[in-house]
């Protein structure tokens, strides 16, 4: 089982691109998105659209210290939007990218069940640190529910899974 | 060492990138307080990526309201004429409320001004667009579409119509970031409207809104309404928050409660705020000018309700009413147009026989002074004499010991005084009041109609009596030496007993305190003789006189009324001497 996660052929382990406008458009879209779809839909705020942008892309480049970088960016990013300080997102965003990144290079990643396993498992890491660094570091409250963060974290790997495909679309062979 | 980086560069990276953030996030944290400006170089953070992704939210948002008015401009007007209808009726309901309320509005400035109380009064606003939320949960902020450029400062309030939202954290030029009441790190100053309960509200984990610390009161009850207290120097006092959810027992704070707030505004659908940008000590010229407003539509709507009330009242009055209840002079010549929404006006009949409680007769209140009394009233104490047993015909009614000449009798229960007359003088019957003899024949007398003369000498034995209306009518004859006369009230009725000197000595005198007004003149028209009085064939109303109470606390003697005249013996001796015959009428 876990031998047929790995990636075993040459197909799988292509190194595949995505236009270098869609690295730029598609992490604006998604904290633009985020920020108009919550507002108007307050339980949209469970998604994290930038945090899937961010293992989506990990996975796709397979290059830890990019994916490491490309999360602390838009963790950053996401920071800024909010009122709490920078790099609280970015340190998570950036541990999620380094893993996804390294797991990338071993894992196939173009399986849907992987990506939706991956996703559940990164969502997961992504709250736990948040949840450390803003209780503990920040000391500020935050809730933490066992209830709460799996489900949180099955809705957006199922999401993850449907933009993934999508993103799939703009992908180019070398 | 360079295979070392080379093979732990992926590491080394994560290790970096991870260092320079928690170095980032120490200098952030290390603010003086929560709240407070963001450092320059994290402001321009934000200011650059807050200027990269909201214009694309703006453009959204914009695109999102060009539908939305699409649709509800053209397709969605299903219930436009409904809803017209219903807000114009809004409308005037709210204007009669504003109208009542802005006597108390000038009232309360009134008093804040004689007081030194410090209000605050909102001056200017600015409207501002919702275009966009942080978008975690963990940060309730939103983002407005006005800045710097538009007169907008950090911790400026914002609320809308509802009830209070936020305050402004960070602005930008053209944007700001608004944290709302529902942020945890958010606090405001309030009060319960009912007990007056101050306390803090702040936001929780969840999202939800709760009043913290607050003391147990079992007064505090769901529905209760929180306002604004302007402890905080942020928000003016009494803005609308919202209203008491629920109290639950703060887990760490044991003998304390929180007071779950529903918030008034509904901050999940904010689509249009207000910035409070000036506040000020003093009502604007705007609001003063609303109020007057408001206080002229109070006005005219109450004339206008009154003339509405006025059209719906009947406006003829009733024909057959006696003239006396109707003071519409002109009222017969309507008679023939009575119809069913006739009204009797009411207006209480002229009594037959007027007195000082009729209408009409008591002055105003405001020409009387505390203590004063309409009616000359009988202060003192007097004597009075047991009376006899039976009451003495007209005729042959001497009870007096000598030879006393009485004329008539009329002996009352009720209110029966003693009076003395001396023996062969001629008294006024002004001072027979009280008159208390120690010696004399008893005479009764008889009070004709037009007289008032005592024969029987001059009165003694008075004690404290005042000086009494005179009597209409009413002789008081064949009052002998020593003689004692018996008057009765409130008739006017005199009751002479002739007796000589202690005629009713050996009767027991009984000292009075007499205390109360003075019974009305007895109507020339009324009197009668008094042996003619004996059975009248309307007899007037039995008038309570002054109320006479022994000394000793009870009841004074009950005099009784003569079953029926009877002839007796004239000039029945019963006095020593010097009692003048009896010289009934």
């Amino acid at each position: 089982m876990i031998m047929a996660l790995m990636a075993s052929t040459r197909r799988e382990a292509d190194e595949r691109s995505l236009p270098l406008a869609l690295y730029v458009l598609v992490p604006v879209l998604a904290l633009g998105i985020q920020s108009l779809a919550s507002l108007h839909f307050p339980p949209f705020a469970m998604l994290d659209l930038p945090l899937i942008v961010v293992i989506y892309f990990a996975i796709t480049r397979r290059s830890p210290v990019g994916a490491t970088i490309g999360g602390a960016l838009m963790g950053i990013a996401q920071d800024a939007l909010t009122r709490q300080p920078l790099g609280v997102f970015g340190i998570c965003k950036a541990v999620v990218g380094y893993v996804a990144g390294s797991l990338g290079v071993r894992i196939d990643t173009e399986n849907h069940g992987m990506r939706l396993l991956l996703t559940f498992f990164f969502v997961l890491l992504h709250n736990g640190i948040d949840w450390v660094l803003v209780n503990h570091l920040l000391a500020e409250p935050m809730a933490w529910s066992w209830m709460r963060e799996p489900i949180r974290a099955g809705v957006n790997a199922l999401v993850g899974v449907v933009i993934f495909a999508l993103l799939d679309l703009a992908k180019s062979r070398d | 060492m360079e295979s070392f980086f080379s093979r732990y560069k992926n590491a080394l990276v994560l290790i970096a990138v991870l260092v320079a953030q928690l170095l980032a996030l120490a200098v952030q944290v290390k603010r003086p307080a929560p709240g407070t400006p963001d450092q320059e170089g994290v402001s321009l953070i934000r200011y650059v990526v807050v200027t990269v992704i909201t214009p694309p939210e703006r453009w959204l948002h914009n695109v999102g309201l060009w539908v939305s008015g699409v649709w509800s401009g053209y397709f969605d007007l299903v219930h436009v004429r409904r809803e017209d209808a219903q807000l114009k009726a809004q409308i005037e309901q709210l204007r009669l409320e504003q109208a009542s309320l802005a006597e108390d509005a000038r009232q309360g400035q009134r008093l804040d001004q004689l007081l030194g109380l410090k209000q605050h009064y909102i001056y200017a606003t600015v409207p501002a667009q919702v275009i966009g939320a942080s978008g975690t949960e963990q940060s309730r902020t939103l983002y407005i579409d006005k800045g710097l450029k538009d007169g907008l400062a950090p911790d400026m309030p914002v609320l809308t119509a509802d009830g209070i939202v936020g305050r402004l954290r960070d602005v930008f030029d053209h944007k700001s970031l608004v944290l709302l009441v529902s942020d945890p790190t958010s606090g405001v100053g309030v009060v319960l409207e009912t007990t007056r309960t101050r306390g803090i509200l702040k936001g929780g984990a969840f999202g939800q809104v709760e009043v913290i610390n607050v003391s147990p009161d079992d007064r505090i009850k769901p529905g209760d309404r929180i306002l604004t207290s302007g402890g905080d120097q942020i928000f003016p006092r009494g803005l609308p928050v919202g209203t008491v959810e629920r109290v639950m027992p703060d887990p760490d704070r044991d003998p304390l409660v929180d007071v779950m707030v529903q918030p008034a505004a509904n901050l999940s659908r904010l689509e249009e705020v207000l910035v409070i940008t000036d506040v000020g000590e003093a009502p604007s010229r705007q609001a003063q000018k609303d109020l007057a407003e408001s206080e002229a539509q109070g006005l005219e709507e109450k004339k206008r309700a009154s003339d509405v009330l006025a059209e719906r009242l009947p406006s003829r009055l009733d024909a057959k009413a006696p003239a006396d209840t109707n003071p519409d002079p002109k009222v017969g010549e309507t008679a023939g147009a009575a119809t069913a929404d006739e009204v009797r006006l009411m207006t209480p009949p002229k009594p037959l026989r007027p007195d000082q409680y009729s209408p009409e007769t008591t002055p105003e209140a405001t020409e009387m002074t505390p203590g004063q009394r309409r009616a000359e009233v009988k202060q003192g104490t007097e004597d009075i004499v047991a009376p006899a047993k039976k009451a003495v015909p007209v005729s042959a009614s001497a009870t007096g010991t000598t030879g006393g000449t009485g004329t008539g009798v009329e002996v009352k229960k009720a209110g029966g005084i003693s009076g003395t007359a001396p023996a062969g003088g001629t008294g006024t019957r002004t001072t027979a009041t009280s008159m208390t003899g120690t010696s004399g024949t008893p005479t009764l007398g008889s009070r004709p109609a037009g007289g008032s003369t005592a024969t029987g000498g001059s009165t003694t034995g008075l004690t404290g009596s005042v000086p009494r209306p005179k009597p209409a009518a009413g002789t008081l004859e064949g009052g002998p030496a020593n003689g004692t006369s018996s008057v009765s009230r409130p008739a006017a009725s005199a009751s002479a007993s002739g007796s000589g000197a202690n005629a009713n000595g050996g009767a027991p005198k009984t000292k009075v305190i007499v205390d109360g007004p003075m019974p009305a003149a007895r109507p020339a028209a009324a009197s009668r003789d008094l042996n003619q009085d004996a059975a009248p064939a309307n007899p007037p109303a039995k008038k309570k006189g002054p109320e006479l109470v022994p000394d000793d606390g009870s009841r004074p003697p009950s005099v009784e009324k003569p079953v029926a005249p009877k002839p007796k013996p004239a000039a029945q001796p019963t006095g020593d001497a010097g009692t003048p015959p009896n010289r009934g009428r």
